[in-house]
């Protein structure tokens, strides 16, 4: 497995993740009634690709919404990245939220207090 | 007869955008959560406004969803359904929630209501992310994240009420405000 990819539906994101180029993206609404369920499969994705990272590896996360039981799931996703981190591979977070969008810009700045990993804060016009 | 014109006026009184009472479904949560969007684009909304609307709903509809799970078993079939409002008064959006709950789970709901109001924003910051690092993810939901994000996101008091019905189970009510200035 080399790509890992499932599409966005109005409740979960898109996620996008190139084993190869180091290269995870996270896009559009997590606000599925069941979180864990859904973001299992990319933390078992993240854990097999922590024993063979990339000497960089980026991650692209830009959500719209996400409700506070995916706000759990995002914390684990990005507890392995710490680890790939620590495992030799340079993680960076990019954390995009809208222009008008303090509360999404705060919730990327709770995670930054939280993971030690660099995160970048993007901001997008909209 | 139902007095329909009553339940009209009382609805009209209080600008309800749109309201639902019977069982909470996955479904269900998908339209509400599509009808909502569509009418505040329609009103023009602003967004920052919608998104503070968007995300406060969400929460309080999955409180809604992942509660009626846990009481069913209890309370019959009748108590499954819950009621749900969301009306704009005065530039100010209020979403009120009903749903029967254990009259034993009273004391602990009441006690993490009234711990949430006693926060400042500061505080709820704090307060947020040390559930979020340390708290016990539940199948169900955020592990009582919600109650703490809304309150962070709207800035104001979660105003609730218990209203007894029998020695057994009570009617919970949660009215959520949200406005423009927070």
């Amino acid at each position: 497995m080399d790509k890992y990819a499932i599409e966005g539906t109005p409740k979960t994101p898109s996620i996008s993740f190139d084993l190869n180029g180091g290269v995870l993206e996270i896009k559009g609404r997590s606000i599925p009634e069941n979180s864990i369920e859904f973001y299992k499969p990319l933390v078992d994705a993240l854990d097999k690709y922590s024993s063979a990272a990339k000497p960089a590896t980026t991650v692209n996360v830009q959500l719209e919404y996400f409700n506070t039981s995916s706000s759990k799931c995002i914390l684990d996703v990005f507890k392995k990245l710490e680890g790939i981190n620590k495992g030799g591979s340079a993680v960076t977070i990019h954390w995009h939220y809208e222009e008008d969008d303090e509360d999404m810009l705060e919730a990327g700045e709770d995670y930054q207090a939280i993971i030690n990993v660099p995160f970048k804060m993007v901001m997008v016009a909209e | 007869m139902v007095d329909v014109f009553d339940i009209y006026n009382k609805m009209e009184r209080n600008n309800i955008l749109l309201s639902f009472k019977g069982e909470i479904t996955s479904d269900l949560l998908t339209s509400i959560l599509q009808i909502m969007e569509n009418k505040m684009e329609n009103m023009q909304e602003e967004p920052k406004m919608k998104k503070k609307v968007y995300n406060v709903l969400v929460e309080c509809l999955q409180n809604l969803y992942h509660h009626l799970d846990d009481s069913s078993n209890f309370t019959g079939d009748t108590n499954r359904s819950a009621i749900f409002m969301i009306g704009k008064l005065d530039g100010k959006y209020s979403i009120f929630t009903g749903n029967y709950i254990l009259n034993e789970n009273i004391n602990g709901l009441k006690a993490r209501l009234d711990e949430v109001n006693s926060l400042s924003k500061e505080e709820l910051k704090e307060y947020y992310k040390k559930v979020l690092n340390n708290g016990e993810m539940s199948l169900k939901g955020g592990g009582g994240l919600g109650m703490i994000d809304i309150a962070r996101k709207t800035g104001e008091k979660l105003e609730y009420d218990f209203l007894e019905i029998d020695n057994k189970v009570s009617f919970f009510t949660l009215n959520i405000k949200v406005s423009q200035q927070n």
